[in-house]
């Protein structure tokens, strides 16, 4: 009796510290399971510092709002900032030297951040009564000023804002129905701020404004014979060029000294020939422009007596940066052309176009596309004269630096933007290929298994502990590019929205290869394509090893559903597409079904937007699998907007127009509305295809036994009241419900439906095994909560008796159905959770028999694991005795957050977006990625790691006790053997 | 909050300001087009321990109904939310290394101005929202200093207490046996010719 208290004693003890710690981690260890990447996104701004103190760095804003600061020298990271969602920064710019001033929100916020740091100094919030295009202007510092007024354009409204602390000066009223302000200038070293814009389609209009205290000093407006487009420039001081709604009209506004004069000019007088529809390219050259066509560049002068006269024409794909000052009044611009995979960088000179400053070739990979944009900076040589660099942003979104005809760095910063990831098994080690590289001699191995022994008693001095670091890091063997025994190293592929797709190797996130898709590129077929999701297209048996895996990339044309759709095939492991399917079908769903050929292709889906079904691959055998399974294949789809859910499937092979024989009607099984006026669909949530469950029973304490349902074809819907979807606090109690639901897909039968008075929007809900969790926010205690719904089977609950399992009458091992109609069972519990969520996650291991966590990215950018049995609907306030030996966690209202079981640590995955887990081949390991802005991948035992020895584990104290031991042996054995001679002689 | 002196740290100097700016005001009536939230962080010691893996005050954001807006700090800690509809908000703060409550908001339309702040986490209601973290928050496991105890307790520790105890303990305990019962256990074991350690060892065979 004893013995079994003192076992589970230790049962309870071994329990206990694993609920609370298990994903905990010592300081030490940062780095040695995880990594961590920080990216920006897409640049499409910068602008280079040039106060003598900070030159070295250049701050951008990025199309995932990011605002950051770049060190020039490598590329690294001084400071970030991630801004809202619907906080996009619209223009920013460097004030007084010091200060980085962003208008972002549509341009109703104004900022200021301390360029060194990134501290921010003040906020200020334009007001404005109209939509209209917001602007802002920072004059160039003179000297060294202390103060500078910021000109804003937002609203309809002109603010003068103070550098200082971003107080409003005044403000001016410039619009009216009609007007819509285009532009701002302030010629330097006067004291007039010209606003021009369009009154209607036809009235060129300029308003004169007082810098000092906004007042209206002049309005003036000109007629044009056409109508305007809305692309305008301001070429140097005094010039104003826009372009007629045709493209064909060029109209110069001469502006200065108060005198307003237009002139009209077909552009193809200019141009020659046949110039078609051009547009005007956004780069502030001095005293010139350029227009593009489809085809050709043209540049255009305007000279000093009003005229225009035409410099260049370019063939090629051409990009410009904006001019830069350099020396006294000298300007410079870059251009940069395209051809293959070279790329030449021009800087010319703003009043001498036939001289170049500066011509250099740089050969970029091909595979980063065309150049999108550039900025350019220049610098003092060694021996006085200028210098240039320029930072190129590419058609992946990768960002380099360009300086004397050479590639100073490169950021991938297309990894910003993931839209989705799939994982790929490394090649197996082949035989020859030596391991014993990595291995070092015996001598090494012990020192530094001697290091490690120290530092786990914490005997080592600092350099000792500096040298385990390095070592720990250093080892290679996680970032072999070869099958691991324990599943942890794989290919993380994932599909960018720039169009690219990347490996990244899960030991240590370096890219394997990366590929720009072709057919995800822009193209006269395909005009703004999108990459959709990333499936795995061929997973070779374990007999076939010398195949390589594949996946499958589906993208789309248009943003809409209606686009045609493209297909890409990929090379896991060669990183090349070895096929692909040009513009075809639309595509608005994705089914990976069941079934995979004799090439071990998985047969999928592909649903269009009139519901019919085409299959891939498109092979008669495919074709023959999938008429052999068609009467279990079933889908269906969600339409948010219009309340509806709807059950299909497959009919015999389509026989409408423009079909064929891969192409399957639908027919409709069952739907379910929603009444739209009550009820809204806010989420929805399936299990993941590849999870595995390992058991269907759950022993409870009293030695009952509970049977789940685990059911392929489970739904999780979650319904508001229309008033709640909007965001937190727009409802009150009253007038908001959550409605939760869970739906057999196959019959449309809806097995539990559970109401949630006084919540609301936004669900994020996860479904495994038997259970779902969604968490969503109470109005009523206005508080974020977590609920968790488990449905068991009852129609099973019989099959406890030992004597019907003898006699056979059980019904264990009838077929399972979904058009059975199963008694179902459905318990559920809630609890409050402190912060809001980002996304919800569910640890996968590679049999299912791991206990499970839950991974909740939090409003901090943080990843919390929490493990499952916080959500368990039997938690009570007191269990019984048998209860705690099974595990049960007594009832509390609120889900604890203990800040060492953040999976991410003291780091921040900015801008969170959602969580991918892997399961290792080690049963109790899975791979959490979490992805955002940045990337972070760590491994996790949500039970510790009771199937192997961990890293830490020391062999130095084994290798130890074996010494002792056989030492011990030995001593004992010359006792013996003394005292059975000393026996002898008595 | 006692400001530290004797370093030049511009984080001190927020300290300073901190503790000698009187709290403002947490609600301003708005305009027609919406309230205003205004409020402030305020963490005491951020200073002294920002060298370590906690937050910087420039990293700290300050999101409104998770996540519609995201607004971050001024060197003071201050901040504010414009252009906010009359109702219940929620707010929440996040700094590496330290644990906030989210802070329930109610903008009240009848009577502008009206502050009522409350944290969620533990009820209590704010009459100025000045957001102080509830605990600070320690990401790593501290390693235990080295004890005999703990070297005792692991596995291997346990196996060479066991043979010490068989060593010498045992010996000990056999002594205490009665001799003649020992020898007959003893020539019991010879005759069966139960393998005894030292006949398995080199040399050992007689």
């Amino acid at each position: 009796m004893a013995e079994r208290s003192f076992f589970l004693f230790l049962l309870l003890l071994f329990l206990s510290s694993a609920v609370e710690f298990s994903a905990s981690i010592f300081e030490d260890q940062v780095g040695l399971m995880d990594w961590h990447q920080k990216y920006i996104g897409k640049v499409n701004h910068a602008v280079f510092h040039t106060q003598k103190t900070g030159r070295k760095r250049v701050v951008v804003s990025t199309e995932e709002n990011v605002l950051a600061s770049l060190d020039l020298r490598h590329g690294d990271i001084f400071w970030r900032h991630v801004l809202g969602p619907s906080d996009a920064i619209e223009a920013f710019d460097i004030a007084l030297g010091k200060y980085v001033i962003t208008l972002s929100s549509g341009g109703s916020i104004l900022r200021a951040w301390n360029l060194p740091d990134g501290q921010m100094i003040w906020e200020s919030f334009l007001k404005g009564s109209r939509s209209s295009k917001s602007m802002l202007l920072v004059q160039p510092s003179v000297g060294a000023e202390k103060e500078t007024v910021l000109l804003a354009f937002y609203g309809g409204f002109l603010h003068a804002v103070s550098s200082i602390d971003g107080e409003i000066l005044w403000r001016k009223d410039l619009g009216s129905e009609s007007l819509e302000i285009q532009q701002i200038v302030q010629p330097v070293g006067i004291e007039v701020v010209y606003a021009l814009g369009f009154d209607g389609s036809s009235q060129f209009a300029a308003y004169e404004i007082n810098a000092r205290n906004g007042e209206l000093m002049k309005h003036e407006s000109v007629h044009f014979s056409g109508s305007f487009s809305r692309e305008n420039l301001v070429v140097s001081d005094g010039v104003f060029v826009a372009l007629d709604a045709s493209g064909s009209i060029l109209v110069t506004v001469h502006f200065q000294n108060g005198e307003y004069s237009l002139q009209e000019m077909r552009i193809s007088s200019l141009l020659g020939g046949n110039f078609g529809k051009a547009k005007l390219l956004g780069a502030k050259l001095p005293h010139m422009f350029a227009l593009r066509n489809d085809k050709l560049t043209g540049f255009l002068k305007v000279t000093d007596e009003g005229k225009l006269e035409t410099l260049e024409r370019i063939n090629n794909e051409v990009s410009i940066s904006d001019s830069l000052s350099f020396a006294e009044k000298q300007r410079a611009f870059a251009l940069v052309q395209h051809n293959d995979n070279k790329v030449e960088f021009r800087v010319k000179l703003g009043h001498e176009w036939n001289k170049d400053l500066l011509q250099e070739t740089v050969n970029i990979d091909p595979n980063r596309g065309h150049v999108e944009n550039v900025f350019i900076n220049n610098y003092i040589r060694t021996d006085r004269s200028y210098g240039f660099r320029a930072l190129i942003v590419l058609e992946d979104h990768s960002l380099l630096l360009v300086q004397q005809g050479e590639v100073v760095w490169k950021r991938e910063d297309g990894l910003a933007s993931i839209l989705d990831v799939t994982t790929a098994e490394l090649p197996v080690e082949k035989v020859g290929v030596s391991v014993s590289k990595v291995e070092e001699n015996l001598h090494e191995w012990l020192k530094g298994h001697i290091l490690k022994l120290k530092g786990t008693l914490m005997l080592a001095t600092p350099e000792d502990v500096a040298t385990i670091q390095g070592m720990r890091l250093k080892n290679s063997e996680k970032s072999k590019i070869t099958r691991d025994h324990n599943g942890f190293r794989k290919l993380l592929i994932v599909l960018t929205r720039s169009g690219k797709v990347f490996a990244l190797h899960t030991g240590d996130g370096r890219i394997v290869w990366s590929l720009l898709l072709r057919s995800l590129r822009k193209s006269e077929a395909c005009t703004s394509p999108t990459g959709i999701r990333i499936y795995p297209w061929q997973i070779p048996h374990h007999h076939a090893l010398d195949e390589n895996p594949s996946v499958l990339v589906v993208g789309r044309c248009l943003p809409t559903d209606s686009g045609p759709g493209v297909l890409s095939f990929i090379d896991a492991y060669a990183g090349k597409e070895f096929d692909s399917v040009a513009p075809t079908h639309s595509v608005v769903q994705i089914i990976p079904l069941p079934f995979t050929d004799a090439l071990e292709q998985r047969l999928h889906l592909l649903i269009d937007a009139n519901q019919r079904a085409h299959l891939y691959p498109r092979s008669p055998e495919a074709l023959t699998i999938f008429n052999r399974e068609m009467s279990n294949v079933y889908w269906y789809t969600v339409v948010a907007e219009n309340g509806i859910i709807r059950g299909y499937a497959p009919k015999s092979t389509s026989v409408n127009e423009g079909s064929d024989e891969y192409c399957f009607d639908p027919t409709d099984l069952w739907s379910i509305v929603f009444p739209m006026e009550s009820e809204k669909i806010v989420a929805w949530v399936t299990r993941k295809l590849s999870e595995v469950v390992h058991t269907q029973a759950k022993v409870i304490a009293d030695q009952d036994v509970m049977y789940k349902y685990i059911s392929k074809n489970l739904l999780f819907v979650a319904t508001t009241s229309p008033k709640g979807t909007g965001e937190i606090g727009s409802a009150t109690p009253d007038e908001s419900s959550l409605i939760v639901y869970l739906i057999d897909t196959v019959t449309g039968r809806i097995l539990h439906r559970m109401i949630h008075k006084g919540c609301q929007a936004p669900v994020h809900a996860v479904l495994s095994e038997n259970w779902v969790v969604y968490h969503y926010f109470n109005l009523r205690s206005h508080r974020f909560e977590m609920s968790v719904i488990e449905i068991y089977d009852q129609s099973r609950a019989d099959n406890k008796d030992v004597w019907k399992l003898v006699i056979g009458k059980h019904n264990l091992t009838s077929p399972v159905s979904s058009y059975s109609r199963p008694e179902v069972k459905a318990e559920s519990q809630s609890y409050f959770f402190t912060h809001s969520a980002k996304a919800i996650a569910v640890t996968s291991t590679a049999k299912g028999i791991t206990s499970r966590q839950l991974l909740i990215g939090t409003v901090g950018d943080q990843v919390l694991a929490l493990d499952k049995r916080y959500l368990d609907p039997r938690r009570k306030t007191d269990p019984t005795q048998a209860e705690k030996e099974e595990g049960l966690i007594p009832l509390t209202d609120s889900l604890p957050i203990i800040p060492q079981s953040y999976v991410t640590h003291a780091l921040k995955v900015e801008g969170l977006r959602d969580i991918i887990t892997v399961p290792a081949k080690l049963e109790s390991t899975t791979l959490v990625f979490s992805y955002g802005v940045d990337l972070f991948l760590t491994r996790l035992a949500p039970s510790r790691t009771y199937d192997s020895l961990t890293e830490d584990f020391s062999y130095a104290l084994l290798l130890l006790t074996i010494v002792v031991l056989v030492g011990a042996i030995f001593a004992t054995w010359i006792l013996s053997e003394k005292k059975e001679l000393r026996e002898k002689w008595r | 909050m006692s400001p530290i002196m004797g370093s030049c740290s511009a984080l001190l100097l927020v300290a300073i300001s901190l503790a000698s700016l009187s709290s403002g005001i947490a609600l301003s009536p708005g305009s027609a087009e919406g309230f205003s939230i205004n409020g402030r962080v305020k963490i005491p010691g951020l200073a002294v321990k920002a060298f370590g893996n906690s937050g910087k005050i420039s990293d700290a954001e300050v999101t409104l109904n998770g996540g519609s807006r995201i607004t971050f700090l001024r060197p003071d800690g201050y901040f504010s939310f414009h252009n906010i509809s009359a109702g219940t908000h929620l707010i929440e703060v996040s700094v590496i290394g330290y644990f906030f409550s989210p802070v329930r908001v109610d903008v009240s339309a009848r009577n502008p101005g009206k502050v009522q702040a409350a944290l969620t986490e533990t009820r209590r209601s704010l009459s100025e929202l000045v957001l102080e973290p509830l605990r600070e928050e320690h990401y790593y496991e501290i390693r235990e200093p080295f004890s005999i105890m703990s070297l005792v307790k692991s596995p291997m520790g346990l196996m060479v207490g066991f043979m010490l105890f068989a060593m010498f303990l045992m010996p000990k305990l056999a002594e205490n046996m009665d001799p003649e019962e020992m020898r007959r256990t003893q020539e019991e074991m010879r005759s069966q010719g139960v393998p005894s350690l030292a006949n398995m060892l080199p040399g050992a065979a007689r």
